[in-house]
């Protein structure tokens, strides 16, 4: 067994025991701890793979945007746990069938007769001189310039629309309208009336 | 070496760990979003996977668009669920069913 054998293998099953940990997990925030480790497993096969620069994003990005954004989501909400695992119980032998039998079915479709190292041998690693971000940026610039724009559309669209929805409008404390102070006229404010008295005999 | 196979199956295995997340959990929308982040990562390891092994680049520009949009989901889904809990005090599935769908 090579050593990259190994170190796969050992990946592979952190990968595993924290998802299954985290589908496991009673309490969300700890969920999430899975999930992180998770990714991070996650990454260093992408690494195996050659593809550093998106081990790197998937580090920088999930770790250390998305899951923060989830564990503050779960701080700031006051999630009752006894309601969370109500049907844990109900749902969980429906989900266990489906999960293996598309395991099974994904097995013999992928084994090794269809993508083994028989029909599809290990391309030869790159030399030290390789660079993964330069390839990727060679690749995002040219060919895929108009997704990559799309991409960044669709991320401010996210800003937006995230900023819209929780946004709360302050009713709590009243702010001075500078502009409206200062075109004031007087005949805004101040209006004149002509007022009779009345007599001693109208009262 | 590492074969194809063994890099596939094992994002099959990742994806099935999600799916059957998504049947356990099914009262708790934060972990239905955590399951899709994981089904999301499998997914990305089979494109990386087939990218590595045919020497082209383009499963990986692939992957980074995935990552884009997952990001962004993520936040107007954790936008959507802020929302929710201010409005019903909950975010049960099950509290969550004024559409009767």
């Amino acid at each position: 067994m090579s050593s990259e054998q190994i170190i796969f293998y050992i990946l592979s099953f952190w990968f595993i025991a924290s998802s299954l940990a985290m589908i496991f997990a009673r309490n969300a925030a700890k969920a999430v701890l899975f999930l992180v480790l998770g990714f991070f497993s996650a990454a260093s096969i992408w690494i195996l793979l050659e593809a550093e620069f998106l081990a790197i994003t998937l580090i920088l990005v999930y770790v250390g945007a998305v899951m923060v954004l989830f564990l503050f989501v779960i701080k700031m909400l006051n999630i009752d746990k006894s309601t969370m695992r109500a049907k844990f119980a109900e749902y969980l032998p429906l989900g266990l069938i489906v999960a293996l039998i598309i395991i099974a079915e994904m097995i013999l479709v992928l084994g090794s007769a269809q993508f083994g190292l028989e029909v599809m041998p290990s391309p030869a690693r790159h030399g030290a001189d390789y660079s993964n971000i330069t390839v990727l940026a060679m690749q995002l610039y040219t060919t895929y310039v108009y997704p990559f724009e799309l991409a960044a559309v669709i991320l401010l669209i996210a800003i937006i629309a995230a900023i819209t929805l929780v946004h709360k409008k302050e009713t709590t404390h009243k702010k001075q309208n500078v502009s409206e102070q200062v075109n004031v006229r007087a005949k805004d404010r101040v209006r004149l009336v002509s007022i009779v008295s009345p007599t001693k005999e109208e009262k | 070496m590492v074969s194809l196979s063994d890099y596939l199956i094992l994002s099959s295995i990742i994806f099935c760990i999600g799916l059957a997340g998504i049947f356990i959990n099914r009262t708790n929308i934060i972990t239905l979003l955590m399951c899709v982040e994981l089904i999301l990562v499998a997914v990305n390891t089979n494109f990386i996977a087939f990218s590595h092994f045919l020497g082209n680049e383009a499963g990986q520009i692939f992957v980074f668009f995935i990552l884009t949009v997952a990001a962004a989901e993520v936040a107007i889904g954790l936008a959507i669920l802020t929302l929710l809990f201010r409005v019903r005090g909950s975010i049960d599935v099950d509290v969550t069913n004024s559409l009767k769908g």
